[in-house]
Order: C-alpha cells, then sequence, then structure tokens
C-alpha cells in the first residue's frame, strides 16, 4: 500500500497530514498522488495554493515536456482540487481560498482543454446551470460552475432568471444529460419543481438528471420536487454531477 | 451622542422589526420583482410595512432598500435609480411609522472584491456612498448593514456611512454552522466578526439571518465576549420547511419568543425577526421582553 513517503511533493505531504483527517480518504488521497509524477505532484501543488501564475506555467511546460493532456490533467489538477474539496467541506478554508484555487485550475485547463478537445476527448459530462426563473442571485451558481469547470465538466451557463423553456432549449441544444438549478430564496424555489414539471410534459424527465441546491434547498426539499439529487455547496455539486453522469452511463 | 444610539445605550432591551421581503411578497411582490422598485410603485405597501411594526411595537423599522445598491438594482436595470430609491425608501418608512427609528437597510453588493473576485475597493466604496447618501437624503436616523459575509465588504460600507454621515451605523453578519463551528461564507466567526466590526467604527455590531434562534443565542454569546459594542440581532424565523406541500418558516411567534429570555442574556441589546418571521413574531418578542 502506498505511504505518505513515496509521494516526493513536501507541500502535498503537509497538506495531507493536516487536513485530510479521515483515514479511508487519506489512503484514497495517498494512493492518487504516489501514482503521479513528481511534476504532476507540483502542478497540484500549485492548484492547491490557489497560485494561479504557477499553475499556468507548470501545466505548459509538462505539455511542452511531452507529457499527455490528460494526465496532467488527472494527477495534476484534478487531484490538486480533489484536496481542496477536502479543505473546504471539512470548514480549513472558505469561499475566497476555493476561489483562488478555481482560478489557478481554469489556467491550467486554459491549455488542457483544446489539446482534449482537438483530439476528440469527450468531456467529462455536459452540465446545464441556472438559477431559476424570477431569481437574480448567481454567486453559489457561480461557484459550482467553476467547480465543475475544473473538474473537465463542459458548463452551459444559463445565467439567472432561467425560465422552464430556457432550461429545456438548452437541453435539446447541447444534448445535456445533467442540469443543475439554483435559488437563494424561498420564494423562487418551487420554480424548481416547475421547470422539473416542465420537463415531464416536454417528454424529457427520463433522459434529464437534475441537481439543485442554494441557501434555502435542502434534500426535503429536493426529494419533494422530484429532482435527482442534491448538493449541498459548490465542492458537492461536483461530486453529485459525476455521480448522477454515471447513474445516467449506466441506464443507457 | 444620536438619540438612537442613546436608547440602545441606555440599557433597556429595544426591539426592531421583522422580515421585509416576506411582508412584500404577501402584498403584491411576484418572486423575481424588485423590492426597492415597490418604493415608486406600491408607496401604500411600504409604508403599510412599516406601520404594521409600528404597531407591532417595533422601537424601530427598517428601510425597502436592502437590495438598493447600484450593483444589485443593476440586475433589474435601475441602476440609474440608486440615489430616489433609496430616499424614497427612508421617506416610506418614515411616514408609516412615525415617532419610530428608521434604520437605512444596506445589503450585500453581490460582488466580490478583489482578487477573490472582480470589484474594486473604490468602487465598492462609491456604491456604498451612493446608497448612503440616498437614504440619508431621505430622513433616515441610522444605517443597518446587514447578511454580511465578508469583512472587506463590510467595513467598506461602514466607512463610506461615516465619511458622509454624522448618523449612526448598525453592523450585522450571517453565520452559518459548519463542521468547526459558526463562519460566514467567507470563513468569518463571531467573535473575529465582533472585533473587526467595532474596530471599523460601527457603533452596533451583530448577527441576522442564516440559522434559527437557538444557534443565533450562542453566536450572539461568542460576539458579546468579543466587544463592548451593543449588539443587535435580526433572527430567521426558523430554516424553511415543507409543511404539506407549502414552504414555510417554522418559528412561531411563541416559540421564538420563549427564547427572548436566552437570547438578551447572551448578549443581545436590540432584538428583531428575519427571514419568516412578521408582526405577530414582534408582538410576541414585546410582550415576552416588556410583559
Amino acid at each position: 500500500m502506498p505511504e505518505l513517503n513515496d509521494i516526493q511533493n513536501e507541500f502535498v505531504k503537509q497538506e495531507i497530514e493536516e487536513f485530510i483527517e479521515d483515514a479511508d480518504e487519506r489512503r484514497h488521497i495517498i494512493a492518487l498522488y504516489a501514482s503521479a509524477k513528481p511534476a504532476l505532484q507540483d502542478v497540484a501543488a500549485s492548484i492547491i495554493g490557489g497560485r494561479h501564475e504557477v499553475t499556468n506555467e507548470l501545466t505548459k511546460a509538462q505539455l511542452d515536456a511531452g507529457l499527455e493532456a490528460l494526465e496532467i490533467m488527472d494527477d495534476g489538477l484534478i487531484a490538486g482540487m480533489a484536496i481542496v474539496g477536502i479543505k473546504f467541506r471539512e470548514n480549513s478554508i472558505f469561499v475566497p481560498e476555493v476561489l483562488a484555487c478555481a482560478r489557478a485550475m481554469k489556467a491550467g485547463m486554459q491549455h488542457i482543454e483544446p489539446i482534449l478537445s482537438a483530439s476528440g476527448v469527450e468531456p467529462v459530462g455536459k452540465v446545464i446551470m441556472g438559477t431559476v426563473k424570477g431569481d437574480m442571485h448567481d454567486i453559489g451558481k457561480n461557484l459550482c460552475i467553476m467547480m465543475l469547470r475544473g473538474a473537465g465538466f463542459e458548463v452551459i451557463d444559463l445565467g439567472v432568471d432561467t425560465s422552464p423553456d430556457d432550461f429545456i432549449e438548452a437541453v435539446e441544444e447541447h444534448e445535456a444529460q445533467v442540469v443543475g438549478m439554483s435559488a437563494l430564496l424561498t420564494t423562487t424555489m418551487p420554480n424548481m419543481g416547475r421547470t422539473i414539471e416542465a420537463f415531464v410534459d416536454a417528454d424529457l424527465r427520463d433522459e434529464t438528471r437534475f441537481m439543485v441546491g442554494g441557501a434555502p434547498v435542502t434534500p426535503d426539499f429536493a426529494d419533494d420536487m422530484d429532482a435527482d439529487a442534491y448538493g449541498d455547496n459548490a465542492v458537492e455539486c461536483v461530486e453529485v454531477a459525476k455521480r448522477l453522469i454515471n447513474e445516467f452511463k449506466q441506464s443507457n | 451622542m444620536s438619540k438612537l444610539l442613546e436608547r440602545i445605550s441606555s440599557g433597556a432591551t429595544l426591539i426592531s422589526d421583522g422580515a421585509t421581503g416576506t411582508y412584500l411578497q404577501d402584498h403584491g411582490l411576484e418572486p423575481g420583482g424588485c423590492p426597492e422598485h415597490f418604493n415608486v410603485t406600491h408607496p401604500e405597501v411600504v409604508e403599510g410595512l412599516a406601520g404594521a411594526y409600528a404597531a407591532a411595537g417595533s422601537d424601530m423599522v427598517e428601510t425597502n432598500s436592502f437590495g438598493g445598491s447600484r450593483y444589485m438594482l443593476k440586475k433589474y436595470g435601475f441602476e440609474d435609480q440608486v440615489a430616489a430609491y433609496n430616499r424614497l425608501a427612508a421617506e416610506r418608512a418614515r411616514a408609516g411609522a412615525a415617532g419610530k427609528f428608521v434604520l437605512g437597510s444596506i445589503g450585500p453588493t453581490g460582488e466580490f472584491l478583489e482578487p477573490s473576485g472582480t470589484a474594486t475597493e473604490a468602487e465598492m466604496y462609491d456604491a456604498f456612498v451612493e446608497q448612503v447618501r440616498g437614504l440619508a437624503a431621505g430622513g433616515g436616523d441610522g444605517f443597518c448593514i446587514e447578511t454580511m459575509s465578508d469583512i472587506g465588504e463590510t467595513v467598506l460600507a461602514i466607512r463610506a456611512a461615516k465619511d458622509v454621515t454624522d448618523l449612526p451605523v448598525i453592523a450585522t453578519m450571517t453565520f452559518d454552522l459548519g463542521k468547526r463551528g459558526y463562519f460566514t461564507m467567507m470563513g468569518v466567526t463571531p467573535g473575529d466578526a465582533a472585533r473587526q466590526l467595532d474596530e471599523a467604527g460601527a457603533d452596533v455590531v451583530g448577527s441576522n439571518c442564516g440559522i434559527a434562534i437557538e444557534q443565533m443565542i450562542e453566536i450572539i454569546a461568542a460576539m458579546r465576549s468579543a466587544t463592548e459594542k451593543p449588539i443587535l440581532t435580526h433572527v430567521n424565523a426558523g430554516i424553511p420547511t415543507i409543511v404539506k406541500g407549502e414552504i414555510v418558516y417554522p418559528d412561531t411567534p411563541e416559540h421564538m419568543a420563549s427564547l427572548m429570555g436566552d437570547l438578551v442574556s447572551a448578549g443581545a441589546d436590540v432584538v428583531g425577526g428575519c427571514c419568516g418571521s412578521g408582526p405577530d413574531h414582534i408582538r410576541a418578542f414585546v410582550k415576552a421582553i416588556r410583559g
């Protein structure tokens, strides 16, 4: 079994020691990093530290050195975000730090994405995101979008005040499997359920998975409106989207 | 010292008002409608809001200007109406609640300051100055900067209010209970908030929204041990839940009133309601505190 000392990057080692407390999670993260090339551990470290200029340089340097884009993304960028996500979930870091990490992720992805799409590598999945009709708030939704893109999803952002028809149109146009809806207000939250009903009416419900979130939204509300999943925060949003994509693939 | 601060510092517990949005929605504000636009189109509703809380026994009422910064009004295309909407908000509250203190409500801009976001300090400060000037022009007795999660943004709002008026400034932040205790979305603890808002020159500090009264009592106790300044809290009527297919805020006036004593013992000098609370809650608070 890989051990902490199999990881070369000192900063990553420290981060794991300090912030990953759950034993299973720690084993998983150590295994992930121990099998990554040292140069990609450095890329991950730059993500964890939120140092976008460093991520930018290192990602480019590794591509120039001939490493595969996919390997840099998985073992560097996404591995970095895995630790960021755990720290956020555990209240070790907060929104400002996550924003800095997401910015670093974006700096790396700008080099990776064109290569992946040119070589026909499909994104992890396609997600349509929007704040529901009548709601003008977008901080939470935008955080989710940053994290999703950071994890390799293609995200179509419909912005705020999104009508059921806009969601339907976007799903049809982009052939997306997952729709993420956000609301900050209790008064607009019912529009999530109405959007799902509109998909039922349009005969599109079976081929679409819905995830919902936002300040007033709870797992109970999500059940009540017949959503497929609830996410408590932007990090959970990524986990939920991955799960929904997998479920979708298995059922088709 | 202003009359408002004198009263707050007198040692007696004062009662603020309850939710604004909840009331406006019950009186015709559509989901997605601009609440501040109601100051122009529905003066009777906005005055009625202040009047309902005055009649319920509130010592102070908040203006309908929570989203009255140019950043928020821009979402509705009203960014050129900041001065007018805020002035009107204060005038409506004054007209509806004669003899009561009028607090100019200032909510978050919805933007992140650099480097997390794109807003510069200068730009955000200017936006707060613009809103503060409007509220002062309408005759507000002070400001209630509220539902804040970022210290930097809150301090800019406090500075703006202090720089262009002599009116007292209340600043309250919103906390959530996470794995390691209470934090704002941006990672600020109740103790840090109390200390830093105090240092920034707020006359009254505190907390509003986010959690139910049982947790608010803990938050206020933490703030009390970090500052000598008076503390204000506007508490939600619980966390929304579904009852018989309807979304409701579960905490009744009686339930919240039964915990008012604990809230005051924890350190609150001014108490009121936030989301989901109404005049009935305020009446129950008045009865619990004044007998």
